[in-house]
């Protein structure tokens, strides 16, 4: 799933500065699941803008919504005709979300309510961690399945750095495990270590975002233009 | 003597192939352009130590280039080991450095994955890793041998003469794994290899004992890292803070046992009791290290204490230091 947080409250009030009607716009699934853009959160922080912009003196009037999925036109078309009334969005869905509502309303200001951090999980109550990078040519089955780009500070990819804190830990965060000591440790476990010895070439990043902006073309599943268009 | 061609012929590679125990030492360049401060390192320790290496934005800090140090020594007539990171350059600035170093004449490169970012004066900058250590010793390797660049395309003319080089450390977690990495790095083209500081003999013998089984020595030099400690407080704080790092307690009770008796008030007595055994205790360790099995030198680091390099070396007795033919 995509993990994201909330912005800090003061950053939301410096965004909204100026607006009288604001539409925040939650999104039901992954950042609901992470407690960042769901229902639940959408009513808080609403209420807190609502608190801190009438102290001020500058109240924003901030209504609510929710949609299922926001990275999804179909999910969000029928938000088209409330949009006129409001004079901006601020929406709790991830990045992708938020770029789904300005591709598909371009007459109105849209603003991002959450910092979209990563792709994990959650790994103990109130704990998510990242897991994949999306370098589009996953290299899992090297290393006994766990994520050396996403999961190693310097994305190494033939073993630990010579950082590795005792007990496992990285270099970089004492909190986070090292990766590269996952890795052993599971293809150890396995009996796979001695695949550790082939020597991982050069990654061709061209398939990660190094690459220019991704896309993936499913022709079996478009369906058939009558108009190319340009 | 085998007669196996030189790769490089870098002074460090001949003091090898003659079956000389060699020594290196390494300089930090400074974090401002002037090069009066890398002349005066290298004045310490011209004559002492085969080659020097040059750090390369060590600990993450920007300093004046490696290569470029790397050239000012060199002219001063002190060979460089430069040191290059896979941190602050992907695989097209790394081939294209690695050309202009060895337009200068430069031979030695050490690769290395590099101190994370966070540790430095930048932390908001963003990393590269492109390749990681590995890899580019690998790249560089093909790049000598078969004239090639990493992407396959030929280098007309032939590939530059290096001697490459890589780091080890013993100690680190998972210490199950630094043996058989130190052997991947083998076979991934190292021609030497210099070791994280070694405090703890015992244990470094043990590792080496695995390097020498796994047959690892037989392709690579292994330099040991040595350096003198300068009080018992730096011992202790390297123990507990740098990652692989064992000091052993009796190594901190002589460093504390230096300074018994003298006055606390009389900081400079402290200093020089404690820096003189520091000294002592490195030779100690390098008369050890010699008798190690498949140990071909010292790589002695003593940053911002270059001074420490000349005593170290002539009491260990390995100055002056071998001439060897060019
Ligand atoms: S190797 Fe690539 S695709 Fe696979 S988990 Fe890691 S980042 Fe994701
Ligand atoms: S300590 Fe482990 S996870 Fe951290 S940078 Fe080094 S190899 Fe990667």
């Amino acid at each position: 799933m995509i993990v994201a947080d909330q912005k800090p409250i003061e950053d939301i009030r410096k965004m909204l500065k100026g607006k009288k009607k604001v539409l925040a716009i939650g999104c039901g699934t992954c950042v609901a699941v992470c407690f960042a853009g769901g229902k639940r959160e959408v009513g808080v922080l609403s209420s807190a803008v609502r608190m801190a912009t009438e102290l001020e003196g500058e109240p924003v009037q901030i209504d609510e919504t929710i949609v299922q999925r926001q990275c999804e036109k179909e999910f969000i078309e029928h938000l088209g005709d409330q949009l006129g009334e409001y004079d901006a969005v601020l929406s709790l869905g991830c990045g992708v979300g938020v770029q789904t509502l300005a591709d598909q309303f371009p007459g109105t200001r849209i603003l991002p309510g959450l910092n979209t951090k990563f792709m994990g999980g959650p790994t103990e109550q109130g704990v998510w961690e990242e897991r994949c990078q999306g370098c589009g040519n996953c290299l899992l089955e090297y290393t006994g399945g766990i994520c050396p780009i996403s999961r190693c500070a310097k994305q190494l990819m033939n073993g630990p750095c010579g950082g590795t804190d005792e007990g496992g830990r990285c270099e970089v965060d004492p909190d986070t495990p090292c990766a590269w000591f996952n890795i052993w440790e599971r293809m150890d476990a396995l009996d796979i270590q001695d695949q550790l010895m082939e020597i991982q070439p050069p990654k061709d990043w061209s398939t990660s975002r190094d690459g220019g902006r991704r896309k993936i073309v499913r022709k079996d599943l478009q369906k058939p233009k009558l108009d190319e268009g340009s | 003597m085998n007669q196996t061609p030189l790769k490089s012929n870098s002074r460090l590679e001949r003091i090898l192939a003659a079956g000389q125990f060699a020594v290196t030492g390494e300089i930090g360049p400074p974090k401002s352009h002037d090069a009066g401060v890398i002349r005066e390192k290298c004045s310490q320790l011209k004559t002492y130590v085969d080659a020097a290496n040059i750090t390369d934005n060590q600990t993450g800090i920007v300093r004046m280039s490696s290569i470029a140090a790397g050239i000012l020594i060199r002219n001063e007539g002190l060979e460089p080991v430069i040191q290059m990171t896979c941190r602050d350059r992907n695989r097209l600035a790394m081939q294209s450095d690695i050309l202009g170093a060895a337009a200068h004449g430069i031979k030695n490169i050490l690769c290395l994955s590099g101190d994370h970012q966070s540790f430095g004066n930048h932390p908001g900058a963003k990393n590269v890793h492109d390749l990681d250590s590995m890899q580019l010793i690998r790249m560089f390797q093909e790049m000598r041998d078969n004239s090639q660049f990493q992407c396959g395309e030929e280098i007309k003319g032939g590939g530059p003469p290096l001697f490459i080089g890589a780091a080890a450390n013993p100690f680190a977690d998972p210490v199950a794994l630094r043996p058989l990495r130190l052997k991947k790095k083998a076979v991934a083209g190292a021609d030497f290899i210099q070791t994280q500081l070694i405090y703890d003999m015992d244990r470094f013998r043990e590792y080496m004992k695995k390097a020498v089984d796994l047959g690892v020595t037989e392709s690579v030099s292994v330099l040991a890292g040595v350096g003198p400690l300068k009080a018992a407080g730096m011992a202790r704080y390297m123990r507990n803070n740098v990652p692989g790092m064992s000091v052993p307690d009796h190594i901190i009770e002589r460093m504390e046992g230096a300074v018994k008796g003298i006055s606390n008030d009389d900081k400079k007595a402290r200093m020089q009791a404690s820096r003189a055994e520091g000294i002592r205790i490195c030779i100690e360790q390098i008369e050890e290290i010699k008798e190690i099995e498949g140990i071909a030198g010292v790589h002695i680091m003593a940053i911002e204490w270059e001074a420490a390099v000349k005593p170290i070396v002539e009491g260990a007795g390995l100055y002056p230091r071998p001439e060897v033919e060019n």
